[in-house]
Protein backbone atom coordinates (compact mmCIF):
# COMPACT_ATOMS: atom_id res chain seq x y z
CA UNK A 1 0.00 0.00 0.00
CA UNK A 2 0.98 3.90 -0.12
CA UNK A 3 1.66 4.51 3.25
CA UNK A 4 4.22 1.57 3.20
CA UNK A 5 6.26 4.04 1.01
CA UNK A 6 5.89 6.83 4.14
CA UNK A 7 7.00 4.84 6.54
CA UNK A 8 10.10 3.12 5.03
CA UNK A 9 10.60 6.72 4.11
CA UNK A 10 10.54 7.79 7.69
CA UNK A 11 12.58 4.66 9.08
CA UNK A 12 15.16 5.28 6.31
CA UNK A 13 15.87 9.06 8.09
CA UNK A 14 16.33 7.75 11.54
CA UNK A 15 18.30 4.86 10.76
CA UNK A 16 20.59 7.82 9.15
CA UNK A 17 20.45 9.86 12.15
CA UNK A 18 20.93 6.59 14.34
CA UNK A 19 23.88 5.89 12.17
CA UNK A 20 25.74 9.46 12.73
CA UNK A 21 26.00 9.13 16.14
CA UNK A 22 22.69 11.21 17.21
CA UNK A 23 20.66 9.84 20.33
CA UNK A 24 17.37 10.19 20.05
CA UNK A 25 15.03 11.51 22.20
CA UNK A 26 12.16 11.63 20.76
CA UNK A 27 10.64 11.30 17.48
CA UNK A 28 7.76 13.34 16.49
CA UNK A 29 5.42 12.33 13.16
CA UNK A 30 3.47 14.77 11.94
CA UNK A 31 0.57 13.61 9.45
CA UNK A 32 -1.05 16.21 7.44
CA UNK A 33 -4.69 16.29 6.91
CA UNK A 34 -4.62 16.92 3.60
CA UNK A 35 -2.45 13.67 2.68
CA UNK A 36 -5.02 11.56 5.09
CA UNK A 37 -2.98 8.61 5.55
CA UNK A 38 -4.31 5.50 7.30
CA UNK A 39 -3.00 7.24 10.97
CA UNK A 40 -3.27 3.26 12.37
CA UNK A 41 -1.30 2.02 9.71
CA UNK A 42 1.74 4.48 10.12
CA UNK A 43 0.97 3.96 14.06
CA UNK A 44 1.48 0.54 13.82
CA UNK A 45 4.28 -0.36 11.52
CA UNK A 46 6.37 2.30 13.01
CA UNK A 47 5.44 1.41 16.72
CA UNK A 48 7.26 -1.48 16.27
CA UNK A 49 10.17 -0.45 13.86
CA UNK A 50 11.09 2.44 15.80
CA UNK A 51 11.92 1.23 19.14
CA UNK A 52 14.49 -1.34 17.77
CA UNK A 53 16.17 1.57 15.62
CA UNK A 54 16.46 4.27 18.20
CA UNK A 55 15.88 2.61 21.77
CA UNK A 56 14.68 4.86 24.03
CA UNK A 57 13.10 7.60 22.15
CA UNK A 58 9.60 8.83 22.87
CA UNK A 59 7.83 8.51 19.44
CA UNK A 60 4.81 10.64 19.15
CA UNK A 61 1.97 11.47 16.43
CA UNK A 62 0.43 14.21 15.31
CA UNK A 63 -2.15 15.28 13.48
CA UNK A 64 -1.57 18.81 11.53
CA UNK A 65 -4.94 20.49 10.14
CA UNK A 66 -4.79 21.34 6.67
CA UNK A 67 -4.43 25.16 5.66
CA UNK A 68 -4.68 27.22 2.76
CA UNK A 69 -3.60 30.98 1.97
CA UNK A 70 -5.09 32.96 -0.79
CA UNK A 71 -1.98 34.66 -2.63
CA UNK A 72 -4.94 36.76 -4.24
CA UNK A 73 -7.77 37.52 -1.43
CA UNK A 74 -5.09 37.22 1.35
CA UNK A 75 -7.86 35.14 3.26
CA UNK A 76 -7.03 32.03 4.71
CA UNK A 77 -9.41 28.38 4.60
CA UNK A 78 -9.37 24.80 6.10
CA UNK A 79 -10.52 21.75 4.36
CA UNK A 80 -13.91 22.16 5.49
CA UNK A 81 -14.41 25.29 3.77
CA UNK A 82 -13.98 22.94 0.06
CA UNK A 83 -16.36 20.02 -0.93
CA UNK A 84 -14.72 16.82 -1.96
CA UNK A 85 -15.60 14.24 -3.43
CA UNK A 86 -13.68 10.19 -2.66
CA UNK A 87 -12.36 10.25 -6.41
CA UNK A 88 -10.52 13.54 -5.28
CA UNK A 89 -9.39 12.61 -1.96
CA UNK A 90 -8.13 9.37 -3.24
CA UNK A 91 -5.72 11.75 -5.82
CA UNK A 92 -4.97 13.92 -3.36
CA UNK A 93 -3.70 10.67 -0.57
CA UNK A 94 -1.34 10.31 -3.41
CA UNK A 95 0.42 13.75 -4.28
CA UNK A 96 -1.46 16.45 -2.42
CA UNK A 97 -0.04 18.69 -4.84
CA UNK A 98 -3.21 17.52 -6.52
CA UNK A 99 -5.23 19.61 -4.85
CA UNK A 100 -4.57 22.65 -6.84
CA UNK A 101 -5.82 20.77 -9.54
CA UNK A 102 -9.07 20.47 -8.25
CA UNK A 103 -9.63 23.12 -5.24
CA UNK A 104 -10.06 27.35 -5.62
CA UNK A 105 -9.80 29.58 -3.12
CA UNK A 106 -13.43 29.58 -1.54
CA UNK A 107 -13.61 33.31 -1.42
CA UNK A 108 -12.18 34.39 -4.44
CA UNK A 109 -12.22 31.94 -7.09
CA UNK A 110 -8.59 32.13 -7.27
CA UNK A 111 -6.03 28.83 -7.82
CA UNK A 112 -3.11 30.77 -6.36
CA UNK A 113 -3.01 29.85 -2.96
CA UNK A 114 -0.70 28.28 -0.91
CA UNK A 115 -0.72 24.99 1.54
CA UNK A 116 0.46 26.32 5.00
CA UNK A 117 0.11 23.28 7.15
CA UNK A 118 -0.88 20.10 7.16
CA UNK A 119 -0.02 19.10 3.57
CA UNK A 120 1.77 15.72 4.00
CA UNK A 121 3.76 13.59 6.18
CA UNK A 122 6.76 15.13 8.02
CA UNK A 123 9.55 14.12 10.87
CA UNK A 124 11.35 16.05 13.71
CA UNK A 125 14.09 14.40 15.61
CA UNK A 126 14.76 15.66 19.14
CA UNK A 127 18.32 14.59 20.20
CA UNK A 128 19.39 14.34 23.93
CA UNK A 129 20.94 17.38 24.71
CA UNK A 130 24.19 16.35 25.93
CA UNK A 131 25.04 14.76 22.83
CA UNK A 132 23.87 18.77 21.66
CA UNK A 133 26.40 20.42 23.21
CA UNK A 134 28.61 17.88 23.16
CA UNK A 135 28.29 18.76 19.24
CA UNK B 1 13.50 20.84 16.90
CA UNK B 2 13.47 21.25 13.28
CA UNK B 3 11.45 19.03 10.99
CA UNK B 4 12.95 16.30 8.26
CA UNK B 5 11.40 15.96 4.78
CA UNK B 6 12.00 11.73 5.02
CA UNK B 7 10.87 11.79 1.10
CA UNK B 8 14.23 12.15 -0.21
CA UNK B 9 15.54 9.13 1.84
CA UNK B 10 12.84 7.36 0.23
CA UNK B 11 13.16 8.30 -3.21
CA UNK B 12 16.28 6.77 -2.45
CA UNK B 13 15.09 3.83 -1.11
CA UNK B 14 12.25 3.41 -4.15
CA UNK B 15 15.67 4.00 -6.74
CA UNK B 16 18.00 1.82 -5.13
CA UNK B 17 17.74 -1.29 -7.52
CA UNK B 18 17.57 1.26 -10.66
CA UNK B 19 20.88 0.92 -12.51
CA UNK B 20 21.05 3.50 -14.43
CA UNK B 21 19.03 7.02 -14.08
CA UNK B 22 18.77 9.37 -17.40
CA UNK B 23 17.22 12.96 -16.31
CA UNK B 24 16.42 14.28 -20.24
CA UNK B 25 17.30 17.63 -19.92
CA UNK B 26 16.49 20.98 -21.96
CA UNK B 27 17.58 24.67 -21.48
CA UNK B 28 14.46 25.79 -22.99
CA UNK B 29 11.14 24.20 -23.64
CA UNK B 30 9.93 23.27 -27.36
CA UNK B 31 12.97 21.08 -28.22
CA UNK B 32 11.40 17.64 -28.43
CA UNK B 33 12.60 16.93 -25.03
CA UNK B 34 9.24 14.99 -23.93
CA UNK B 35 9.42 12.83 -27.17
CA UNK B 36 13.12 12.24 -27.16
CA UNK B 37 12.42 10.51 -23.35
CA UNK B 38 9.62 8.78 -24.39
CA UNK B 39 11.31 7.59 -27.85
CA UNK B 40 14.65 6.64 -25.87
CA UNK B 41 12.44 4.42 -23.08
CA UNK B 42 10.35 2.38 -25.76
CA UNK B 43 14.12 1.81 -27.58
CA UNK B 44 15.14 0.89 -24.80
CA UNK B 45 12.45 -1.83 -23.97
CA UNK B 46 12.50 -2.85 -27.49
CA UNK B 47 15.80 -3.61 -27.20
CA UNK B 48 15.13 -5.68 -23.92
CA UNK B 49 16.57 -3.88 -21.24
CA UNK B 50 13.46 -3.69 -18.01
CA UNK B 51 12.74 0.34 -18.53
CA UNK B 52 10.74 2.74 -16.57
CA UNK B 53 9.89 6.34 -17.85
CA UNK B 54 9.00 9.53 -15.09
CA UNK B 55 7.15 12.68 -16.25
CA UNK B 56 8.64 14.96 -13.87
CA UNK B 57 7.44 18.09 -15.55
CA UNK B 58 4.18 17.99 -12.83
CA UNK B 59 2.80 21.55 -13.82
CA UNK B 60 2.86 20.11 -17.55
CA UNK B 61 2.79 16.65 -18.08
CA UNK B 62 2.34 15.41 -21.42
CA UNK B 63 4.34 12.38 -22.03
CA UNK B 64 1.05 10.19 -21.26
CA UNK B 65 -0.81 11.99 -24.26
CA UNK B 66 2.04 11.04 -26.53
CA UNK B 67 1.81 7.62 -25.02
CA UNK B 68 -1.74 7.45 -25.42
CA UNK B 69 -2.14 6.96 -21.83
CA UNK B 70 -5.63 8.07 -20.73
CA UNK B 71 -4.81 9.11 -16.69
CA UNK B 72 -8.66 8.33 -15.54
CA UNK B 73 -8.53 4.89 -16.96
CA UNK B 74 -5.63 3.45 -16.39
CA UNK B 75 -3.90 3.79 -12.54
CA UNK B 76 -1.35 2.52 -10.75
CA UNK B 77 -1.52 -0.34 -8.26
CA UNK B 78 -0.97 0.22 -4.77
CA UNK B 79 1.86 -1.97 -3.84
CA UNK B 80 4.72 -1.00 -1.23
CA UNK B 81 3.83 2.28 -2.53
CA UNK B 82 2.55 2.64 -6.18
CA UNK B 83 3.67 0.16 -8.89
CA UNK B 84 3.96 2.33 -12.05
CA UNK B 85 1.69 0.58 -14.96
CA UNK B 86 3.53 -0.84 -18.08
CA UNK B 87 2.66 0.93 -21.51
CA UNK B 88 4.54 -0.45 -24.35
CA UNK B 89 6.70 -2.39 -22.26
CA UNK B 90 8.04 0.78 -20.52
CA UNK B 91 6.83 0.79 -16.76
CA UNK B 92 5.57 4.73 -16.66
CA UNK B 93 4.59 7.44 -14.19
CA UNK B 94 3.44 10.47 -14.32
CA UNK B 95 1.75 12.99 -11.82
CA UNK B 96 -1.14 12.97 -14.57
CA UNK B 97 -2.82 9.99 -12.89
CA UNK B 98 -3.62 11.87 -10.16
CA UNK B 99 -4.50 15.20 -11.55
CA UNK B 100 -6.20 13.64 -14.44
CA UNK B 101 -5.10 16.35 -16.91
CA UNK B 102 -7.01 19.13 -15.09
CA UNK B 103 -4.95 22.42 -15.03
CA UNK B 104 -1.96 21.91 -12.77
CA UNK B 105 -0.93 25.60 -11.28
CA UNK B 106 1.77 24.74 -8.95
CA UNK B 107 3.84 27.55 -7.88
CA UNK B 108 6.81 27.59 -6.25
CA UNK B 109 7.11 25.36 -3.28
CA UNK B 110 4.54 23.50 -4.62
CA UNK B 111 6.58 22.12 -7.59
CA UNK B 112 9.37 20.88 -5.99
CA UNK B 113 6.74 19.24 -3.31
CA UNK B 114 4.94 17.49 -5.87
CA UNK B 115 8.02 16.16 -7.51
CA UNK B 116 9.51 14.43 -3.93
CA UNK B 117 6.26 12.82 -3.72
CA UNK B 118 6.26 11.38 -6.61
CA UNK B 119 9.55 10.31 -6.32
CA UNK B 120 9.03 8.87 -2.89
CA UNK B 121 5.87 6.68 -3.66
CA UNK B 122 6.74 5.14 -6.51
CA UNK B 123 7.99 1.68 -6.04
CA UNK B 124 10.14 1.12 -9.74
CA UNK B 125 11.23 -2.57 -8.39
CA UNK B 126 14.36 -3.56 -10.71
CA UNK B 127 14.99 -1.95 -13.76
CA UNK B 128 18.18 -1.60 -16.14
CA UNK B 129 17.47 1.86 -17.28
CA UNK B 130 15.10 5.38 -15.82
CA UNK B 131 14.05 7.79 -18.11
CA UNK B 132 13.01 11.16 -16.13
CA UNK B 133 11.44 13.94 -18.39
CA UNK B 134 12.22 16.34 -16.51
CA UNK B 135 10.59 20.15 -16.48
CA UNK B 136 11.71 22.40 -19.01
CA UNK B 137 14.41 25.06 -18.47
CA UNK B 138 16.87 25.85 -15.56
CA UNK B 139 15.48 27.05 -12.87
CA UNK B 140 15.76 25.37 -9.58
CA UNK B 141 12.79 22.40 -10.46
CA UNK B 142 14.57 21.50 -12.82
CA UNK B 143 18.15 21.05 -11.34
CA UNK B 144 16.59 19.95 -7.89
CA UNK B 145 15.71 17.01 -9.85
CA UNK B 146 19.31 16.05 -10.08
CA UNK B 147 20.29 16.40 -6.48
CA UNK B 148 17.17 13.52 -5.81
CA UNK B 149 18.17 11.10 -8.36
CA UNK B 150 20.67 9.11 -7.44
CA UNK B 151 24.19 9.25 -10.11
CA UNK B 152 22.06 11.05 -12.56
CA UNK B 153 23.54 10.56 -16.27
CA UNK B 154 22.13 13.60 -18.07
CA UNK B 155 20.77 13.49 -21.54
CA UNK B 156 20.97 17.15 -23.06
CA UNK B 157 18.69 17.84 -25.68
CA UNK B 158 19.03 20.74 -28.11
CA UNK B 159 18.05 21.89 -31.60
CA UNK B 160 20.66 23.69 -34.00
CA UNK B 161 18.82 26.78 -33.23
CA UNK B 162 20.57 29.52 -32.19
CA UNK B 163 19.10 30.43 -29.28
CA UNK B 164 18.22 26.81 -28.45
CA UNK B 165 22.28 26.68 -28.63
CA UNK B 166 23.06 29.33 -26.47
CA UNK B 167 20.72 27.46 -23.73
CA UNK B 168 22.02 24.62 -23.71
CA UNK B 169 25.71 25.80 -23.49
CA UNK B 170 24.58 27.41 -20.32
CA UNK B 171 22.83 23.92 -19.20
CA UNK B 172 26.38 21.78 -20.01
CA UNK B 173 28.51 24.39 -18.31
CA UNK B 174 26.27 23.89 -15.10
CA UNK B 175 26.44 19.92 -15.52
CA UNK B 176 30.42 20.19 -16.17
CA UNK B 177 30.68 22.25 -12.94
CA UNK B 178 28.98 19.72 -10.97
CA UNK B 179 30.80 17.14 -12.21
CA UNK B 180 27.23 15.41 -13.99
CA UNK B 181 27.89 12.68 -16.65
CA UNK B 182 25.95 14.05 -20.01
CA UNK B 183 25.26 13.30 -23.02
CA UNK B 184 23.72 15.86 -25.59
CA UNK B 185 21.17 14.87 -28.29
CA UNK B 186 20.46 17.33 -31.25
CA UNK B 187 16.88 17.43 -32.32
CA UNK B 188 15.11 18.78 -35.53
CA UNK B 189 18.02 18.80 -37.04
CA UNK B 190 18.04 20.37 -41.19
CA UNK B 191 21.62 19.93 -42.06
CA UNK B 192 24.56 18.14 -41.22
CA UNK B 193 25.26 18.09 -37.16
CA UNK B 194 26.29 21.38 -35.86
CA UNK B 195 26.14 20.90 -32.27
CA UNK B 196 29.19 18.34 -31.86
CA UNK B 197 31.98 21.23 -31.12
CA UNK B 198 29.59 22.20 -28.35
CA UNK B 199 29.39 18.74 -26.96
CA UNK B 200 33.16 18.50 -26.95
CA UNK B 201 34.12 21.84 -25.33
CA UNK B 202 31.60 20.83 -22.48
CA UNK B 203 33.04 16.86 -22.19
CA UNK B 204 29.57 16.04 -23.04
CA UNK B 205 29.46 12.93 -24.87
CA UNK B 206 27.81 13.68 -28.71
CA UNK B 207 25.08 10.87 -29.32
CA UNK B 208 23.77 11.84 -32.54
CA UNK B 209 21.33 14.25 -33.99
CA UNK B 210 17.65 13.99 -35.04
CA UNK B 211 16.05 15.23 -37.97
CA UNK B 212 13.20 16.96 -38.29
CA UNK B 213 10.45 14.71 -38.74
CA UNK B 214 6.54 16.42 -39.62
CA UNK B 215 4.65 12.90 -39.37
CA UNK B 216 5.33 12.91 -35.82
CA UNK B 217 2.74 14.66 -34.96
CA UNK B 218 -0.03 12.13 -36.55
CA UNK B 219 1.86 9.74 -34.38
CA UNK B 220 1.59 11.22 -30.88
CA UNK B 221 -0.85 8.90 -28.67
CA UNK B 222 0.27 5.60 -30.45
CA UNK B 223 3.72 4.09 -29.16
CA UNK B 224 3.71 1.72 -32.45
CA UNK B 225 3.09 4.59 -34.42
CA UNK B 226 5.69 6.71 -32.69
CA UNK B 227 8.46 3.78 -33.22
CA UNK B 228 6.98 3.97 -37.24
CA UNK B 229 8.08 7.42 -37.03
CA UNK B 230 11.55 8.96 -39.01
CA UNK B 231 12.71 10.29 -35.60
CA UNK B 232 11.96 7.03 -34.35
CA UNK B 233 14.58 5.49 -36.37
CA UNK B 234 16.94 8.32 -35.57
CA UNK B 235 16.16 7.88 -32.06
CA UNK B 236 16.85 3.98 -31.80
CA UNK B 237 21.00 4.80 -32.71
CA UNK B 238 20.72 7.09 -30.17
CA UNK B 239 19.35 4.95 -27.35
CA UNK B 240 21.82 2.59 -28.79
CA UNK B 241 24.47 4.62 -28.28
CA UNK B 242 23.39 5.53 -24.60
CA UNK B 243 22.68 1.81 -23.42
CA UNK B 244 26.25 1.46 -24.79
CA UNK B 245 27.55 4.60 -23.04
CA UNK B 246 25.84 3.16 -19.53
CA UNK B 247 27.08 -0.49 -20.12
CA UNK B 248 23.56 -1.59 -20.06
ZN1 LIG C 1 -8.85 34.15 -2.62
Amino acid sequence: MHEWALIRAIIAEVEEAVKRGYELEEIVVYLGELQNVDRGVVETYLGEALPQIAPGARVRYETEPARFRCRVCGREWGLDAVELDEATREAIHFVPEAVYSFVRCPFCGSRDYEITSGRGVRLALAVKRSEETAG
Amino acid sequence: MGSIDPRLAGARLMLSRVKAVVPVMSAKGGVGKTLVAVLTALHAARMGRRVGLLDLDVTSPSAHIALGVDPRRLQPEERDGVVPPEVAGVRFMTVAFYTWDKPTPLRGHAVDDAIREVLAVTNWGELDLLVVDTPPGLRDEALDTLEYLPGPRVLAVATPSRLARVGVERLLAILEEQGVDRYLVENMATGPGSLEELAERYKARYLGRIRYDPGVEDALGSPEKLLATEMARDTEQIARKLLEQLGL
